[in-house]
């Protein structure tokens, strides 16, 4: 019985565009699910197929080369891909390479941007999936859960996730650190558009808890509170507002500024002097750049987050190259489970000793038995040789049948210790 | 026997300063709680030294340069750790700590025989007033550590600056809302002092206050730090304005505690033990 081979084919966002990638998520088949489909093909054991906007990925274990060319088959009979294209933006990973391919995406170091947890999630839905179906065996199962250990270890170990990579996350880390905890602290919105809208939503998640829509039209203003939870007010009350408020997100289309320094500064004595933190993203700019000098008022307007968000971005890879050092030394320790895995070896060793120990026994016999015929000589190798084959016999067969998911790595533990094979690497070393 | 384990608290808050000074920079978890073991290390030992030399004195040991300046390192560390203990204001240990080190190390540079008391210090008053003082002291050092963390980090979200302070030190509020913390203990603290000094200086000399410089200067500070107190509390000033005005009422109260004694004749002067 020959070693399963794990193998690893798909696309992702840098080999192949949109187009392709969504050719091949076989989703378009009522008859029969991705995880049937590869699991039909015939020399396929596990499988494990992974769905997502910027990657497809099938990730199996099989027997032989077919199973391979099996797997581009069906994506080229199950799509109007031609072969030329599909093998144009197709990798296929064998063994170390797919390990090390599995780890690097399940730990965001394959994403689009580096770092962002989302994959993961995903690789476990994926996994779910697969199990649910029974798709899974030993060999992927741990493949799988140390995959998402080895995400694990690169999340707490590097920096890798820790900076924002965006203009609302990057705004809502600035937030963290002007005012530490944002629970009970009081937002406004002025004026809406998606990018205020996504970071009121951020902020409400971070603990926010009162939120004001201001806006030129109140009718929208009423509308955009009701869908964010806030209260609504117009443009006159903004000044009135600002008195209680701790952050300000403004991105009104309006062509002027709205928000002048002395008005900004009226407000900062009935506020008590508590800091003041706008975010203006708004472009051309709702708020007068000269607010950021009062004392104890923060404005970043949208040049400053993305300036801050591509900083990030070179932070992370530079995490990035501690995570992959933890990666390769996981695919290391994975491979040496894997070859302690193959049961070949160890019945070959045991094979060799017993031929060994015959040659050896029968060499020095052979002093005290001068005068044999070659026919005599003859029968005498045959007898020690099926002596010590009937004597392996049973051995090798119970191995063999009991080659088994679970006590596999103890089985041959413990053959290893009954024949000695350990203790005579030792002694030839 | 005290100066010896005196010796070994100074090489273990140095250890400890070495682990904070690590930790700000690597970030590594772990290397903190080291530093902090190292740190309540030395102040056993430190705190065994004092009791120690409290012994062998048979008075109080509040009374020359090198007494005053390890007593305040030790009030410091003991702040620090208790306030760590409740609060735990990241990187604090990285600021607090090499003060509190450097006050030691000056410690350990001054003349450290046991001299007789002058019959003046003979007094209950002597342990109250000092230790007094000495915990005012050290808790508006913490202050000035948090309102000095407070304008580097201001300085970085100003200057839309993000470095590697930015990533390392608190929020604005919480360095601001735990300096004013430690202004409202050190406040009533510095006060007492005065008073109970002012007591003391009835029985010792019949009057309760004669301006001599210590005094003059401590009313000074006082009156600095009842102004920054009063702006916090009634008008609402907090953030860069409050946390300038706690450096500055530091520095004049390391002036009052040092400086007079060092530079300005008086009945406080250790001069009579250090020249």
């Amino acid at each position: 019985m020959s070693k399963p081979e794990i193998a690893l084919l798909g696309v992702n966002h840098k080999t192949a565009p949109v187009e392709i990638r969504e050719c091949l998520t076989l989703r378009n088949f009522p008859d029969s699910s991705p995880l049937e489909l590869l699991s039909g093909i015939p020399g396929i054991k596990e499988a494990v197929f992974l769905s997502t906007c910027n990657r497809v990925e099938a990730l199996v274990t099989c027997q032989g080369e077919d199973a391979i060319e099996s797997v581009k088959q069906l994506w080229l009979s199950r799509s109007d891909l031609n072969e030329k294209k599909l093998n144009q933006s197709l990798y296929v990973h064998r063994n170390q390479e797919a390990i090390r391919h599995l780890f690097r995406v399940a730990a965001s170091l394959d994403s689009m941007v580096v770092g962002e947890p989302q994959i993961l999630g995903q690789i476990k839905d994926a996994y779910k999936k697969a199990v649910e179906a029974k798709a899974t065996g030993m060999i992927l199962n741990r493949l799988l859960h140390k995959a998402f250990s080895v995400a694990k270890r690169v999340r707490t170990e590097t920096r890798i996730a820790s900076h924002a990579v965006s203009i609302s996350y990057a705004a809502v880390e600035l937030a963290r650190k002007i005012f530490g905890d944002l629970y009970g602290k009081t937002a406004m919105l002025i004026g809406a558009g998606e990018m205020a809208e996504l970071a009121a939503q951020h902020l409400k998640t971070n603990g926010v808890k009162g939120l004001i829509v201001a806006n030129r039209t109140l009718s929208r203003a009423v509308n955009l509170a009701r869908d964010l939870g806030g209260k609504p007010i117009s443009l006159d009350e903004v000044d009135q507002a600002l008195v209680d408020v701790d952050i300000v997100i403004s991105s009104t289309g309006a062509p002027d500024i709205i928000l002048t320094r002395d008005r900004v500064k009226k407000i900062m004595r009935p506020r008590r002097h508590n800091l003041l933190f706008f975010i203006d993203i708004a472009v051309p700019r709702d708020i007068d750049p000269k607010v950021n000098d009062i004392e104890n008022v923060y404005l970043y307007d949208i040049d400053d987050l993305k300036g801050i968000v591509e900083f990030n971005k070179a932070e992370r890879e530079k995490e990035a190259a501690r995570a992959e050092r933890i990666v390769e030394s996981e695919v290391i320790k994975f491979l040496s489970w894997m070859e302690s895995l193959d049961i070949v070896p160890v019945i070959q060793r045991i094979q060799q000793k017993g031929e060994e120990i015959r040659q050896r026994e029968l060499s020095r016999s052979k002093k005290c038995l001068k005068g044999l015929t070659a026919e005599q000589e003859k029968a005498l190798d045959v007898m020690t040789r099926s002596i010590v084959q009937k004597l392996l016999s049973d051995p090798i067969i119970f191995l063999k049948k009991n080659v088994s998911p679970e006590n596999n790595k103890q089985l041959l533990d413990i053959t290893s210790k009954l024949f000695g094979l350990n203790e005579r690497d030792g002694r030839e070393k | 026997m005290h100066k010896f384990l005196f010796q070994l608290a100074v090489f273990t808050y140095l250890l400890a300063t070495a682990g904070f000074l690590v930790h700000i920079i690597t970030l590594k978890k772990g290397v903190e709680k080291t530093a902090t073991a190292f740190l309540a290390a030395g102040f056993c030992l430190h705190t065994a030294s004092v009791v120690m030399r409290w012994i062998a004195a048979g008075h109080p040991p509040m009374v020359n340069l090198h007494e005053s300046l390890s007593l305040f390192s030790w009030a410091t560390v003991a702040a620090y750790l208790a306030f760590q203990w409740r609060l735990r204001v990241k990187a604090l240990g990285a600021f607090v700590t090499p003060i509190a080190t450097v006050i030691m190390a000056a410690s350990s540079m001054q003349q450290k025989d046991i001299l007789p008391l002058t019959p003046a210090l003979k007094s209950i008053w002597l342990p109250i007033h000092a230790s007094i003082c000495l915990m005012a002291d050290a808790v508006l050092l913490m202050a000035f550590c948090l309102a000095g963390m407070y304008l580097m980090q201001e300085r970085q979200i100003k200057g839309k600056k993000l470095g590697a302070v930015f990533k390392r030190l608190p929020s604005l509020q919480t360095l601001d809302a735990m300096s004013g913390l430690c202004l409202k203990i050190g406040f009533p603290l510095l006060t007492l002092g005065i008073v109970t000094g002012s007591i003391w200086a009835e029985q010792a000399w019949g009057s309760y206050w004669s301006w001599d410089p210590k005094e003059t200067w401590s009313l000074i500070t006082w009156f600095v730090y009842a102004a920054l107190l009063h702006q916090r509390l009634a008008v609402g000033w907090q953030g860069r304005r409050t946390a300038i005005m706690t450096i500055i009422g530091f520095i004049v109260l390391i002036f009052t505690f040092l400086g007079v004694s060092l530079l300005l004749p008086g009945a406080h002067t250790y001069s009579t033990w250090h020249e």
